[in-house]
């Protein structure tokens, strides 16, 4: 599965948006993972998850960079992301089940903060992109 | 809560607690938000989105309509009629679902055997079709569908989504 030139303009231009408002959605994308998927907590005993903690924020960030770094080298998402993916795969070892519940959270917090934006078509292409990163980010696990 | 008694061997009785055949439950504040959401739900509209964006979103979903006409392109899909008109459809049922969030199973029961003996669909789609609704209503609600609101709703559709499969064989 790969973004074709039509979802590769839809990423870039939206993440033009997305990007003034980065830490928040990253954020929120959390927020929507801890209260759907309460079982997604039990990878950060050691934070504190309330709504607006600091924690939650710092780590949103980083999850909304690790996307823009996907969006800026979209051509070659595994490079760009190639110490992230060795890090889940020896490090946090994240059961790749949820990547899938995160990349639904980060749809749902893209398509209530950009409504113009989130057609049918958009829908796909984040769909797709956010497949293939979580793809990448597995497939140092075995 | 309904008691049964149980005899063991040796005579031993045993008394239990018969608790509703239910695998999802929701707190009250749960199914409050619910209703108060789907009260504002545009069934025809929203149906039609859902069914299309699934279609769209996950083409390979077409396997089940191919008696739907013209489904070739991202605008052919959401204008098509059928696609609209089955949507809706659907999305009835679900609002049945929001009427009885406590009895899933029981509300369904007839819809699965159906799904499982005529249509033949895999219940992985289920899923499907619940997170793209979930998506479909951020998109129309947008800060309105807040997080806590999102979870109660997941809550719905997999419950949904269990209650059709419960049925298959």
């Amino acid at each position: 599965m790969s973004l074709t030139k039509a979802e590769k303009t839809i990423i870039l231009s939206m993440w033009g948006k997305i990007s003034t408002q980065a830490d928040a959605i990253g954020t929120q994308a959390l927020e929507r993972l801890f209260a759907s998927y309460p079982q997604t907590k039990t990878y950060f005993p050691h934070f504190d998850l309330r709504p607006g903690s600091a924690h939650l924020r710092t780590h949103g960030a980083k999850v909304a960079a690790a996307l823009g770094d996907a969006v800026r080298s979209i051509d070659n998402i595994a490079g760009a992301l190639s110490k992230l993916s060795e890090m889940h795969a020896y490090v946090l070892r994240v059961d790749p089940v949820n990547f899938k519940l995160l990349s639904h959270c980060l749809l749902v917090t893209v398509a209530s903060h950009f409504p113009a934006d989130f057609t049918a078509d958009a829908h796909t292409a984040w769909d797709k992109f956010l497949s293939i990163v979580s793809c990448v980010l597995t497939e140092k696990y075995r | 809560m309904e008691k049964q008694q149980h005899r063991l061997a040796f005579g031993t009785l045993v008394i239990t607690s018969k608790l509703p055949d239910t695998m999802v439950h929701f707190t009250a504040e749960e199914k409050a938000a619910v209703v108060s959401l789907w009260a504002k739900v545009n069934v025809e509209l929203v149906g039609g989105e859902v069914l299309g964006r699934l279609l769209v979103v996950y083409p390979w979903t077409q396997r089940f309509f191919d008696n739907f006409g013209n489904l070739s392109s991202e605008s052919a899909i959401m204008g098509n009629p059928k696609v609209k008109a089955h949507g809706k459809k659907v999305l009835t049922s679900f609002g049945n679902a929001v009427k009885h969030m406590d009895d899933l199973k029981d509300t369904f029961a007839e819809l699965s055997e159906l799904h499982c003996d005529k249509m033949h669909v895999d219940p992985e789609n289920f899923k499907l079709l619940g997170n793209v609704l979930v998506c479909v209503l951020a998109h129309h609600f947008g800060h309105e569908f807040n997080p806590q609101v999102q979870a109660a709703f997941q809550k719905v559709v997999a419950g949904v989504a269990s209650a059709l499969a419960h049925r298959y064989h």
